[in-house]
């Protein structure tokens, strides 16, 4: 352990060596990287560190305390987790920016100061398009475009932001803002987008599921985690974040129903379980806070294996059409079961890690007598288990057998995917060790009666409801193979509902964009005529005209001077 | 032992001009290019290294001065060095000697052998005459070495290969005799008055002359005069010819000091020899300067969006940079000025750098049209690699020189409560976004001409100066002692001053 130095910059700096390695040694280089920086988190003290200045503004480049120590170090175990999955692939740009990406987040996290905030946060933006680049392809390559845009627009939403409020506060300091003025209103905008806000969101579920196999693992365990912690030390308790927070736990369940991508599916639920935790921070009470980084916590690790299922059989079959897959269990019972750990711990089944930490936060709603709000969460649990739970598993590895026969996951794949789903059910099962790295004392127990027999009858009526949805099995099997039969009325519904909305939208937009270009070609033609090369405003001018001006300035000096 | 290092010490002032001065006719007696560049570079880089000294001498304020030949002032010539004088030296030598030493490369496709020694000759006048206007206490001087600079100058550019180049210099010639001959009228007016031509002694014996119709006037003359060498807006137009057509990297070194230098001339003499209350309270000088620095800003990014040509284009934003320095300077107060002294430097050195980088690629493509530097990204990697870090910086993004300066520009219309220029600053930033990133869309991701597919990456004598530029650009976008810390202390200097 060396003090003060930054585990953000183990990873960054080693990250950039990574392609210097040849081949057996660089998988064993990307490996340790994240543990040798690992353990230099887990044994550094609590404090400030690595206190710098520019511009004459005071940066506290290393803050360690209770909170930032979580999500430090579960971002560390998620890029072990991650290098891991991807070892078996010879392309050096999949650790190296893998590796810059997770630095960047950890950096994000540790930074005291809102500068040193902005450079980790538009690091990380610019390090993971190189995950969704990897792919190579056009679709990739474009999604990877519209995701770079919007994450550097959230970067420089941040700096305005963080400018007004340096302005109007005179701390840079990174800690509780409000929403009083511009500037806090703007770096809240700038977390909202990384966080997949409501109407925000659109970012996520369109390149997450153009990255890489691997890629996508790394992605989903990063970016809007970060934005989790942010909202959380900046704007832990502020109401609004409840109801949008329990608006991302619901509305996301509609498209996911009706999505066949499965790995897009899976970004949904992303949204979906993101909800959660921001309504937590929105309460802001200790044991909701307490509540957001279990939950935070659980996710990146239930997310990334049900992420990293998906790109096992992505790799395999080379898709991840639901409406292509199925009976895949027979050639892939290993991540068959990894798949099915992590579907249960999404949808908070006792013993696995999702039950310990949601229900924490179900609690904390629930504390804070905000019914609608708990109901809305008890809704969107279901939804949870509906489509994460049930479709995932059931349309990749069961339902009616595809006739794909291919190789189980490979040797590294498989690691990773075992280690993730240990520690779901170690969590689930021993809570305590969780528990006790979170930034406020628990006095908590998720195994009561109560809590118990709640959410297995949530369960319960999830699963008859699916069982009776088994029974109309009399369908044609191509409607099952895209689609779950008990969400026909949110399908018909939402599709029915959104109709009209999405036409008159189209249409708007349309003559929006037909207006757009008119006054595009109508303004280049002045630009033309005015600034365009040879134009007046920009043409060379003759001696005389210019003695001429010069003249007409003189006498205009002159006469305003001696008049 | 110290005794002949600190008599040296003492002449500094003196050997700092001396030394281009006395290697220009040096030069000029060897018809060899090979060995007048060497010449020219070793006096030049000399002259870095004394630029250096004096500011060692003067860094944290106070003031050196020098009586040439032993003549006290005010009948002698005064030569007075301070932080501000000190900095524009450094700007001068240090960038004007990275250009020498990329030059030889440069001209050597253009030129042959035995002219090259004169046009170092021409270089080394050009770059002695703009550190005698800038160190020196004479307003006299000032003019003398102005007219020393501009003849230089119309030599320098007439020289560009493309017949143009010849009307561009020529047109410059008129204006810059122009624009001298007024700032010779407005001296004339004030020895008229006082009779006297050192600047301190000046602004002792102005103030009992402010209601006076003769001081009007030459303040008039004045103002005219250097706006015509500074190329403010509306009088700016011999300066997008004279950069496009002037060869090579000479343009490179006249972006960064020629109007870098007339600005600091109108600084001078703005606080120092008329003094603050006359020209903005009297005169109401603000009231000119506000309204046109912005229309400059505005109408001259615009215009840089639509060329076709890089030259032109990096032109036209050089206009509307020096747009930025006027606001600078009449927003009147801390920031402002510290803005205004910080890009002067920070603008010449990336311009230096990116007129150095097109350079190099003209250096291979003979031709410097947007449509011949596609795809250039690809074939000169190192090149456009520093150009692109050099554009980043003049867009003024965080951690690079020209956020530094835009941010203090910036807070100095936010102290005055003027929003709206804040919010027209925030514009032209992105006007400066759409013309930098237009040249590095060509420059990347458009496919190279099939003529230009083979070419190679640039020499290194010009690739090393132009990454020390772009590494300039990223150090100073940090550390901002040298350039804002001081462009600061000069600033409250002169406000106080007033």
């Amino acid at each position: 352990m060396i003090e003060g130095l930054n585990p953000a910059l183990i990873l960054i700096i080693g990250a950039l060596l990574v392609p210097l390695f040849p081949q057996p040694w660089r998988r064993v280089y990307v490996i340790a990287l994240p543990l040798v920086s690992m353990l230099q988190l887990v044994l550094h003290p609590y404090g400030s560190f690595a206190e710098a200045s520019i511009y004459n503004v005071p940066l506290e480049t290393f803050r360690l305390d209770n909170l930032s120590f979580i999500f430090g170090l579960i971002f560390h175990i998620a890029a072990v987790l991650g290098v891991i999955y991807a070892i078996h692939d010879d392309d050096p740009i999949h650790p190296t920016a893998g590796l810059i990406y997770a630095g960047a987040a950890i950096g994000a996290a540790f930074a005291g100061d809102l500068i040193t905030l902005f450079v980790y946060w538009e690091l990380t933006a610019i390090s993971s398009v190189f995950l969704i680049w990897a792919r190579r392809t056009e679709s990739a390559f474009k999604a990877g475009m519209r995701y770079l845009v919007i994450q550097i627009g959230s970067g420089v939403i941040l700096l305005a932001g963080v400018v007004l409020h340096y302005r109007e506060t005179g701390f840079i300091s990174f800690n509780e803002m409000n929403l009083e003025s511009i500037g806090g209103k703007l770096i809240f905008l700038a977390f909202g987008i990384k966080c997949a806000f409501p109407f925000l969101h659109n970012w996520l579920q369109d390149s997450y599921p153009e990255a890489t196999a691997s890629g996508t693992v790394l992605l989903s365990a990063f970016t809007t985690k970060l934005a989790v912690y942010a909202l959380a030390r900046g704007y832990a308790g502020t109401d609004m974040l409840i109801w949008i927070g329990a608006l991302m736990t619901a509305f996301p369940i509609f498209f996911a129903v009706i999505e066949n991508d499965l790995r897009r599916v899976l970004a949904y639920s992303l949204n979906n379980q993101l909800g959660f935790m921001v309504v937590a921070v929105g309460i802001g009470t200790p044991l909701a806070l307490n509540g957001a980084a279990a939950h935070a916590f659980c996710h990146i690790l239930y997310k990334a294996l049900l992420f990293m299922s998906m790109g096992a059989v992505l790799l395999r079959t080379g898709t991840c059409k639901g409406s292509e897959l199925g009976g895949l269990y027979k050639s892939m019972p290993f991540t068959t079961v990894c798949c099915i750990i992590g579907a249960a711990s999404i949808s908070a089944f006792p013993l696995f890690s999702g039950f310990v930490s949601k229900s924490m936060i179900v609690s904390a709603v629930a504390g804070e007598h905000l019914t609608f709000v708990w109901l809305m969460l008890i809704f969107a649990s279901a939804g949870v288990f509906h489509h994460s739970g049930i479709k995932i598993p059931y349309f990749a590895f069961f339902a009616h057998d595809s006739g794909i026969r291919c190789e189980e996951a490979p040797l590294s794949m498989r690691v990773a995917m075992g280690i993730s789903a240990a520690l779901c059910i170690g969590i689930g099962v021993f809570p305590g060790v969780l528990y006790s790295i979170l930034p406020y004392p628990v006095d908590y127990v998720p195994y009561t009666a109560a809590h118990v027999i709640t959410q297995l009858q949530l369960l319960m009526y999830s699963a008859l409801a699916f069982t009776v949805m088994m029974l109309w099995k009399i369908y044609p099997p191509e409607l099952r193979s895209t689609n779950l039969d008990t969400d026909w009325f949110y399908r018909k519904g939402a599709t029915a509902a959104l109709l009209p909305v999405t036409a008159l939208a189209g249409q708007t937009t349309d003559s929006l964009f037909t207006a757009l270009a008119k006054l595009k070609d109508r303004t280049l033609g002045l630009f033309d005529k005015t600034v365009g090369p040879g134009a007046w405003l920009s043409r060379s001018v003759d001696s005389s005209g210019m003695v001429a001006l010069t003249m007409g300035s003189l006498l205009v000096f002159l006469l305003l001077y001696l008049l | 032992m110290s005794q002949i290092p600190s008599q040296l010490v003492e002449q500094l002032p003196a050997i700092q001009l001396l030394l281009t001065l006395l290697a220009a006719p040096i030069c000029s007696m060897f018809r060899n290019g090979d060995l007048s560049w060497r010449i020219a570079t070793v006096a030049s880089w000399a002259s870095v290294a004394c630029a250096f000294a004096l500011l060692h001498q003067v860094w944290g304020g106070g003031s050196i001065s020098y009586e040439m030949g032993g003549w006290p002032p005010p009948w002698g010539i005064e030569v007075v060095i301070d932080e501000l004088t000190a900095i524009v030296l450094l700007l001068v030598t240090l960038f004007g000697a990275l250009v020498m030493t990329a030059l030889r490369e440069s001209l050597s496709s253009i030129m042959r052998h035995q002219r090259q020694s004169l046009y170092y000759t021409t270089f080394l006048l050009c770059m002695a005459s703009l550190i005698g206007i800038t160190i020196t206490g004479d307003a006299f001087n000032v003019f003398v070495f102005l007219e020393i600079s501009s003849l230089a100058t119309y030599t320098l550019i007439a020289r560009g290969r493309d017949r143009r180049a010849l009307t561009a210099a020529f047109r410059y010639l008129i204006m810059g005799t122009i624009g001298a001959t007024f700032i010779l009228i407005a001296i004339g007016f004030m020895y008229m008055l006082t009779g006297t031509l050192n600047m301190a002694d000046l602004s002792e014996r102005l103030p009992e002359h402010y209601d006076n119709k003769v001081l009007h006037a030459s303040f008039a003359f004045f103002t005219i005069g250097i706006a015509l060498k500074v190329a403010m807006f509306p009088l700016h137009y011999w300066l997008p010819n004279a950069y496009t057509y002037s060869p090579k990297a000479t343009t490179a070194f006249l972006a960064a000091t020629a109007t870098k230098v007339s600005l600091y001339v109108m600084i001078r003499f703005i606080f120092d020899v008329y003094g603050v209350e006359f020209a903005f309270g009297q005169m109401q000088l603000g009231t000119l300067l506000v309204p046109l620095s912005i229309a400059g800003i505005l109408v001259a990014s615009l215009t840089a969006v639509f060329q076709d040509d890089a030259k032109r284009l990096l032109a036209w934003s050089s206009v509307a940079q020096l747009g930025y320095m006027a606001l600078g300077i009449a927003l009147l107060n801390a920031n402002g000025l510290t803005s205004a002294v910080t890009h002067m430097f920070n603008h010449a050195m990336m311009k230096a750098g990116l007129f150095l980088a097109l350079a190099t690629m003209i250096y291979r493509t003979q031709s410097s049209s947007l449509a011949s530097l596609s795809g250039i990204g690809r074939t000169m990697p190192w090149t456009t690699g520093a150009f692109a870090i050099l554009g980043i910086g003049l867009i003024g993004v965080p951690f690079t020189a020209g956020f530094i300066s835009k941010w203090y520009l910036v807070s100095g219309a936010l102290d005055k409560d003027w929003l709206p220029v804040a919010v027209l600053l925030i514009i032209s930033s992105l006007m400066a976004i759409a013309y930098i990133g237009k040249m590095l869309d060509v420059m990347y991701f458009k496919p190279a001409p099939s003529e230009f597919a083979e070419i190679k990456e640039g020499p290194k004598s010009m690739l090393i100066p132009c990454w020390i530029f772009a590494l300039l650009t990223l150090y100073f976008g940090i550390d901002t002692r040298l350039t804002a810390g001081l462009a600061g202390r000069v600033a409250s200097n002169l406000l106080g001053a007033s």
